[in-house]
């Protein structure tokens, strides 16, 4: 009886941490988002989300974190494939070389790809001296880039871990019942892998539709994306909590229903002890 | 085929590693431009040590992640202890889909949800400044408490439930079982989940974005706002100097992360003792 006490007391701290600084954060957002500046409840701020270009800048910024996270996919499900043949010693020097770029802050990384694409940056000064030029900065293929290199290697190590865990009896297995080459990659590895891919597409394209930096220092205010849009209520000139409160709500619903969707779509037999918001 | 895929694997790295390139080459520029070198020196190196912003917000950053790292960690140990103990299935789930809330949420909601409950409770409260350091750590408490508590678990799962009962079978006190059973062996979770919290705290920008008030500037927030006026190399050296630092650490971290075989041996080596030690008392009586 004294132990059950102590266990039901170990966990306390947490709880009350939660409901404070978990739960009660979430229902202030919920609060302010229908709630005008006098404190009186209003649908409001909800329907003028409706209004002007709002709908757009959220279209926009589900198709830039989709492009940017099929890309990020692209790359790294080959990469992740080459690093498992590798042996092991130059698969840990590969992992390491793909965590180190990871601890540099984003907003420096950012800004180097500013200096590396600039009209009169590395790549263009490196081809004017062949005669070319092209217009990269402040496009949306240069918010892409910037957001592809954040992100990628939380594609990369999901992916890679799971398919480091593949059993090999099961590709020689398939290899002695006369399988290809093609056919082991596409009917037991690329199987196999499915739970990599699933959290590495959760892990990229959450922050992706979010981001705010990237898009202002590599798109150049050219074109605005929601996480711009709503960091301007909260810390810009035109701060409107109210507002603000009310495009986040809709942005964490959006992302609850499309990470609903791909892990309903993905793969509807392994739904075990993944975490769902 | 083998020379393709090394090809890939250049050409990836060589996408991972330009911006790394062209900041440390930048930040030995003799001239003031980010985009074009003029002349080697060290001039920046010398010009950021001069300026007392940005160590003070080297400071700061250093005291609030390791602040925040520290109590995460105790908070965390103490929740995965207590998640791990509990029996109710439904109960158990629905701690841990609250817990990992900071985790699946955009950083900006979660900012921005954690700004309003500040700024909420400052008006109520009729503070004049609402966001303070103590915001700011209370605000990265909460978002590094998951990852410490994940890296904790599965140590916790991965223990014989039968050693503290056997420890206590021998004679300890349920405290003395704790102590001297399990946390040595779920210590590597608590380690990983403490240097994890460290870094996250470290290099957070988005939620300090929004939950530090003006008095209290972090490296993040400072060079943000240095990336706001017109930038001069001075912060590629800042970033350099970080970079070479975290590499050392990741390197000796590296060469010294034999410990997760050094704790299964530890751990047989405890239950044979263990084993030892019941037989004997048996023998006795």
């Amino acid at each position: 009886m004294k132990r059950s006490l102590a266990q039901r007391s170990v966990i306390a701290p947490h709880v009350v941490w939660s409901v404070l600084f978990i739960i009660a954060p979430l229902l202030f957002m919920l609060f302010y988002a229908f709630t005008g500046p006098d404190g009186s409840f209003t649908f409001e701020n909800v329907s003028r989300l409706f209004t002007g270009n709002y709908v757009l800048i959220f279209v926009n910024s589900l198709c830039l974190a989709l492009i940017a996270t099929v890309i990020c996919l692209i790359i790294a499900y080959p990469l992740a494939y080459v690093f498992t043949k590798l042996t092991p010693k130059w698969q840990k020097i590969c992992m390491l070389l793909l965590m180190i770029p990871l601890w540099m802050n984003f907003l420096i990384t950012t800004y180097s790809w500013m200096t590396i694409l600039e009209d009169t940056g590395i790549i263009n000064t490196i081809l004017g001296k062949i005669g070319l030029s092209v217009h990269m900065i402040n496009t949306p293929g240069a918010v892409v880039v910037g957001m592809v290199f954040c992100y990628l290697p939380y594609m990369v190590l999901p992916i890679y871990s799971v398919m480091s865990g593949i059993d090999h009896k099961l590709i020689e297995a398939s290899q002695d019942l006369g399988a290809s080459s093609r056919q082991v990659l596409t009917k037991v590895v690329l199987p196999l892998s499915v739970p990599g891919v699933i959290s590495g597409i959760t892990m990229v394209f959450v922050p992706q539709v979010s981001t705010f930096y990237i898009s202002q220092k590599l798109g150049g205010g050219t074109f605005q994306l929601i996480g711009d849009t709503i960091e301007s209520y909260f810390t810009g000139v035109s701060v409107n909590y109210h507002f603000g409160a009310a495009l986040s709500l809709i942005l964490m619903v959006l992302i609850i229903i499309s990470m609903g969707v791909m892990n309903h779509f993905a793969d509807p037999e392994d739904v075990t002890g993944r975490p769902m918001l | 085929m083998k020379t393709a895929s090394r090809i890939f694997l250049v050409l990836v790295f060589i996408f991972l590693y330009a911006p790394l390139a062209v900041m440390i080459l930048i930040s030995f520029n003799g001239g003031d431009s980010t985009t074009v070198m003029d002349g080697v020196s060290l001039h920046w190196y010398q010009e950021m040590l001069r300026d007392g912003a940005t160590l003070q917000a080297l400071k700061n950053t250093v005291l609030l992640s390791v602040s925040s790292a520290v109590v995460s960690t105790l908070l965390g140990t103490l929740a995965a202890l207590g998640i791990h103990r509990m029996r109710a299935k439904h109960l158990r789930s629905a701690v841990m889909t609250v817990t990992n809330i900071p985790m699946m949420n955009p950083d900006i909601v979660t900012g921005i949800s954690m700004m309003l409950l500040f700024v909420f409770t400052g008006t109520l409260l009729h503070l004049d400044t609402y966001l303070s350091f103590w915001t700011l750590l209370i605000a990265h408490i909460t978002f590094c408490l998951p990852y410490v508590i994940l890296s904790i678990l599965p140590k916790l799962k991965q223990m014989d439930r039968n050693l503290p009962e056997a420890a206590m079978d021998l004679g300890c006190t349920p405290m003395q079982s704790f102590l001297k059973v399990e946390l040595p062996f779920i210590m590597p979770g608590i380690v990983t989940g403490l240097i994890m919290a460290f870094t996250l705290s470290f290099d957070d920008f988005i939620i300090s974005n929004f939950t530090s008030g003006s008095g209290f500037e972090t490296l993040t927030i400072h060079i943000f706002a240095m990336t706001k006026k017109s930038v001069k190399p001075d912060i590629y050296a800042l970033s350099t100097l970080i970079f070479f630092v975290v590499l050392v650490l990741l390197l000796v971290y590296n060469f010294a992360s034999g410990s997760d075989e050094r704790s299964k041996q530890r751990e047989k080596a405890a239950r044979k003792r263990f084993t030892l030690r019941l037989r004997e008392e048996r023998g006795e009586l």
